[in-house]
């Protein structure tokens, strides 16, 4: 059976992890090299490394952090962060991506999903699609806020790291690009993203129900006692995995203890959650 | 004593070429049918589409060699030869993912799309579950990212099995010839251990030593 996967994302600047992993004092904790020799031996399914890099010296290092993590990382890694062109797409991949996602360059220029997915295949066409709650939408009214039609029109696709609201329907944006060879879906809630309180599971089940690749849900797994739940309702809610990167950073938990208390989770309500852990390798 | 890797510029074949370094290799990557025809062990990655995968494949270099007949060559000969995702593919008889285009034929299945899969493409890790006299693959979870896959055992092979929806064939192999649907080398612990038995098999020093 197809296991539900744990994804650590390495937010990187300039070769460097940020998000405040270097705040816990760990040794060598800024670097995506270290990072991710450790969560493959933890457990993680896979990895995922977004160049936050803000100018544009710093991002031509990504292509080097992405061959320094390939040469010590066996499982697969997926590279966002300022994907333009088609180019751009090989360049990562020639370092040892195994999947790029794309994200405001694809709602810019849809087409760039087709020329990824029919060039280097669609399983590795991810698309990134950070999502919100349309403004002035209730979210307070989750009853009538989950029937359809309703969910179509209530979210957004936002760009450029959340700061354009475009007005586009993100359900639509989700099944169009799919349509268009996007391989995967890694969808990010705005309103939750570092709230802790959850993902959203309004947003995931609409985008669920107009496509079948493989949906990792985002945004709102958080570091608490209840992360696992958390998960657990996202991947009810349809999503294949989740990706987390506060949970691991500063959570104090392994991907390996993150899904055996998915485990209890299921035992305890007779669901199936099937995980994969590292350990028994 | 090389290990070759196919290279024909549609395949990514970086993470292919990390997870034999790790293991002590040095796999060269190679577009020559005369290489592929020498060395001791080749290995056939792919990721991509079968239609374009296999016009390459087939194109004639300047003595009138392809890679295509080099490979068909060393698998009929049981030289050690690990093919990878796509490869398998190639390796069979056809496929619903490119209909008519007649694949190398080494072994006598055809790949269907799956249809029967719950979600598609098929992306993570599933258990995979080799038949008793599998002696390279053995039971534990790979990482698999496809769309098509094989229904049916080829005859002639040991064969192991995943299910999505409905069971297809996870991999095949017979003595130094290895065929996986997975991805061994981005499946962590599982697939390295499995690409080490390969070249334990297979004449390939590691780390300066014959294994």
């Amino acid at each position: 059976m197809l296991t539900l996967r744990i994804i650590p994302c390495l937010d990187v600047d300039a070769g460097r992890v940020v998000k405040g992993v270097k705040f816990q004092g760990l040794r060598d904790a800024g670097d995506p090299v270290e990072l991710a020799r450790r969560y493959e031996a933890e457990g993680a399914d896979e990895l995922c490394l977004l160049d936050v890099s803000a100018t544009h010296e710093a991002r031509a290092n990504a292509a080097d952090t992405v061959a320094r993590v390939r040469a010590v990382l066996g499982i697969p890694l997926t590279v966002g962060g300022g994907v333009r062109t088609l180019d751009d797409a090989r360049r990562l991949l020639a370092a040892g991506a195994d999947k790029v996602a794309v994200n405001s360059a694809a709602s810019l220029r849809p087409a760039l999903l087709t020329e990824i997915a029919d060039t280097l295949g669609a399983q590795c066409c991810v698309l990134a699609l950070d999502a919100a709650r349309r403004l002035g939408v209730e979210p307070d009214n989750r009853e009538a806020f989950e029937v359809e039609p309703n969910n179509r029109a209530s979210f957004e696709v936002l760009t450029h790291g959340g700061r354009v609201r475009t007005g586009v329907s993100a359900v639509d944006w989700a099944r169009r690009a799919t349509e268009l060879g996007a391989g995967e879906v890694l969808l990010s809630s705005v309103d939750h993203d570092g709230t802790g309180a959850g993902f959203d599971l309004a947003l995931l089940r609409a985008v669920r129900a107009v496509t079948r690749v493989p949906l990792i849900a985002s945004g709102g797994a958080g570091a608490g006692d209840d992360a696992a739940r958390h998960c657990a309702l996202a991947f009810e809610a349809g999503a294949d995995a989740v990706l987390a990167a506060t949970l691991f950073h500063f959570g104090g938990r392994t991907p390996d203890a993150l899904k055996r208390e998915l485990r209890e989770l299921a035992r305890a309500s007779a669901t199936s959650l099937p995980v994969r852990l590292g350990a028994d390798a | 004593m090389t290990l070759a890797i196919v290279s024909t510029g549609l395949a990514n074949i970086a993470s292919v070429r990390a997870a034999f370094l790790r293991l002590g290799a040095e796999p060269a990557l190679t577009d020559s049918a005369r290489l592929v025809r020498d060395a001791d062990a080749v290995v056939l990655p792919g990721v991509g589409a079968l239609g374009p995968a296999l016009a390459r494949l087939r194109a004639r270099d300047a003595e009138g060699d392809s890679l295509a007949d080099a490979l068909m060559a060393r698998v009929a000969a049981g030289r050690p030869t690990l093919a990878i995702c796509l490869g398998l593919q190639l390796l069979c008889t056809g496929s619903d993912e490119a209909p008519g285009v007649p694949a190398l034929a080494s072994a006598d299945v055809h790949v269907a799309r799956l249809d029967a899969a719950p979600s598609l493409p098929h992306f993570g890790w599933n258990e995979v579950v080799p038949t008793a006299a599998s002696t390279l693959v053995r039971r534990g979870h790979a990482y698999f990212a496809h769309s098509y896959g094989a229904a049916t055992a080829p005859r002639g092979f040991e064969v192991a099995w995943t299910v999505h929806g409905a069971p297809f064939v996870a991999a095949f192999e017979q003595g130094a010839l290895l065929a996986c649907q997975f991805h061994p080398e981005l499946s962590g612990t599982y697939g390295a251990e499995l690409l080490r038995r390969w070249l334990v098999r297979a004449p390939v020093a590691i780390g300066g030593a014959r294994c």
